[in-house]
């Protein structure tokens, strides 16, 4: 994300009209930017208004208005007393973690078989892992909830976690990846004798940190965000995930609007902390996935 | 995504003799590696795909084990028959007209202009991007508040502006579109990403050479900007269709599909259908119907892709 310049910086002192259209371009950007800011403090309200709300005391939820009389932690420390929030941050936390490990370390072995062996079937057995992104997960609760029945597994972090863990997007992910990786050095540790296995772990996986970061964390939020498959799987309010714990107690609250928005932030911490400490591996995740491939 | 990445790369190790030589087959190893994956695959995706299509052809029931009796194709002449599920197809339809056409040009504008300000860009990508990573669950717990009558802060500044509020998530009428428009929220940063993604792949020089040419903002972007884009608005455009077909959350979590029944979505049908109301087989048929839904708008993105890069 390298900061870009305007067109017109580089080709500046061309003239009269030069001057002119450095002018306009000047204009244009600045009104750009008014647009931009307004938009972005709209898109900040909502989370903005949360916060505000949940450092009120309940009371005082009634007035709509941003100032607070007296601000207070009151309405968090309930959250954090009446409910099991922080079984279900563990839930979440354990269930997200299962499922990212799983998922690195089968789609990475899967893609670089697919990118570096050769052998028959290949290009078939790729079009098979790809053809699973044609299949949408929610079509198929009703049999994997029959399967995690009579594999007694409902009720277990296995339940939410196992069927998230096989994505074709992960293996699409890593395929990219190593195959724009050189081949010098893996035939290097080739010629010396070295496993695939080996090359795998100490060549191919140490330089492909940024494919593995980027599928770590999208897996991570996306299972840590996962309502219906949880919802179904974990019935047992001990061992449910960050949301569907908050669905269960969404109503709970009443008008009690400070506890609610006191929940909704707490819900919401973990991942904003997540997001502010990798949002560059996220945004490259994203537009990786989107356009390279 | 697309079909390109498919076709193998021109190998520079494919010396014969060398360690990678073509002749030199790796089946065995190819196997260890490729296991792992294929278990979890076939056990957690092929496998319930077949059993929930054999399913669908059974009277299935949850409460009791094994699939029950045959069915033929009784489950699908049924949910064919059901205005339940025309309503609710309708819904998840109608909500996906609702979203796209916003989250597609939203997100373009926003981009659009993002990458044109070179101070601050961490911001609007906090700004656009941080309600994305947020539970769907904290989503609805803050926009529940906000859609309040009389309390929440959407009433409240249009009141302000003299504009009388609608029941919004109360109102038969106005609930899909408050769902909708809380969806835009949460969602448009995925795109505006994609968006800038793209944009930053537009050769500088192009913006340069039409700046001497004397091409203003407007000419650039109608001329340059958004034919240099099309790969990545198709794209765009079938995400979005496709994670809009499959809405769940919203709908369960704001308005629990009501009021009466007006937002109900496919997925939840599914969801009543088979773990509400225990008839399995008939929710496994729906899932097959909603499944050949999405498999058809896939085939369009294909085609269009397709298309595209026959005429680059």
């Amino acid at each position: 994300m390298a900061l870009t310049t305007t067109a017109t910086t580089t080709t500046g002192g061309a003239g009269v009209t030069q001057a002119k259209i450095d002018q306009r371009q000047k204009l244009f950007n600045r009104i750009c930017f008014g647009v931009l800011i307004a938009f972005a403090l709209l898109w900040l309200v909502p989370l903005a208004w949360a916060v505000d709300t949940a450092l009120k005391p309940n009371a005082e939820t009634t007035q709509t208005t941003w100032l607070i009389d007296n601000p207070t932690f009151a309405a968090f420390q309930r959250v954090l007393e009446d409910t099991a929030i922080l079984n279900w941050f563990g839930a979440s936390l354990i269930t997200a973690t299962l499922t990212s490990v799983g998922t690195v370390i089968t789609a990475s072995l899967a893609a670089f078989a697919v990118s570096r062996l050769r052998f028959r079937f290949r290009n078939l057995v790729f079009w098979i892992i790809l053809a699973g992104i044609m299949i949408p997960g929610q079509v198929l609760i009703v049999p994997q909830f029959r399967e995690m029945d009579a594999l007694g597994l409902l009720n277990t972090y296995w339940a939410v976690s196992l069927p998230q863990i096989p994505t074709a997007i992960a293996i699409f992910i890593f395929k990219q990846f190593f195959d724009g990786l050189p081949r010098d050095l893996e035939e290097a540790a080739r010629i010396d004798g070295a496993g695939w296995f080996r090359i795998y772990r100490q060549v191919v996986m140490p330089l492909a940190r940024p494919a593995v970061a980027a599928v770590a964390i999208f897996t991570f939020v996306t299972s840590w965000n996962d309502l219906l498959w949880p919802l179904l799987v974990l019935t047992n309010p001990d061992l449910m995930t960050v949301p569907v714990g908050l669905a269960t107690v969404q109503g709970a609250f009443g008008i009690r609007y400070a506890d609610t928005m006191a929940s909704a932030v707490l819900g919401a911490i973990p991942l904003v902390a997540v997001f502010l400490l990798f949002q560059r591996n996220i945004v490259e995740g994203i537009a990786g996935t989107g356009l390279k491939g | 995504m697309s079909i390109e990445t498919v076709t193998p790369r021109a190998r520079p190790a494919e010396v014969p003799g060398s360690p990678a030589s073509p002749r030199q087959s790796h089946g065995r190893p190819a196997i260890g590696f490729l296991l792992p994956f294929a278990l979890l695959y076939l056990a957690f995706i092929i496998g319930p795909a077949v059993y929930g299509l054999i399913m669908s052809f059974f009277d299935a029931s949850l409460v009791r084990p094994g699939l029950g009796s045959f069915a033929g194709f009784g489950n699908y002449a049924e949910a064919l028959q059901d205005p339940d599920f025309w309503s609710s197809l309708w819904h998840t339809v109608w909500f996906t007209i609702l979203t796209t056409p916003p989250l597609i040009v939203l997100a373009f504008v926003l981009a659009l202009l993002a990458d044109r300000v070179n101070r601050g860009r961490w911001f609007f990508r906090l700004a656009f991007f941080a309600p994305f990573i947020l539970p769907s669950a904290v989503v609805a717990l803050i926009w529940i508040f906000m859609y309040t009558p009389e309390l929440g802060l959407i009433e409240a500044a249009l009141s302000k502006i003299g504009i009388a509020s609608p029941a919004w998530l109360g109102d038969p009428n106005w609930a899909m579109p408050s769902l909708a428009l809380t969806t835009v929220w949460w969602t448009l940063g995925f795109n505006f990403i994609l968006y800038l993604a793209g944009l930053q792949e537009i050769p500088r020089e192009l913006y340069e050479a039409s700046a001497i040419d004397g091409a203003g903002p407007w000419q650039q972007i109608r001329r340059i900007t958004i034919p240099m884009l099309g790969r990545t608005t198709t794209l765009v455009a079938v995400l979005q269709v496709i994670a809009s077909l499959k809405v769940f959350d919203q709908m369960y979590l704001m308005t629990s599909g009501g009021p009466n029944f007006a937002t109900r979505s496919i997925l939840q049908y599914v969801y009543d259908q088979g773990f509400t109301n225990f008839r399995l087989g008939y929710a496994a048929a729906v899932s097959m119907l909603f499944f050949l839904v999405v498999l058809a708008v896939s085939a369009v993105w294909f085609s269009l892709v397709r298309r595209q890069e026959k005429e680059v």
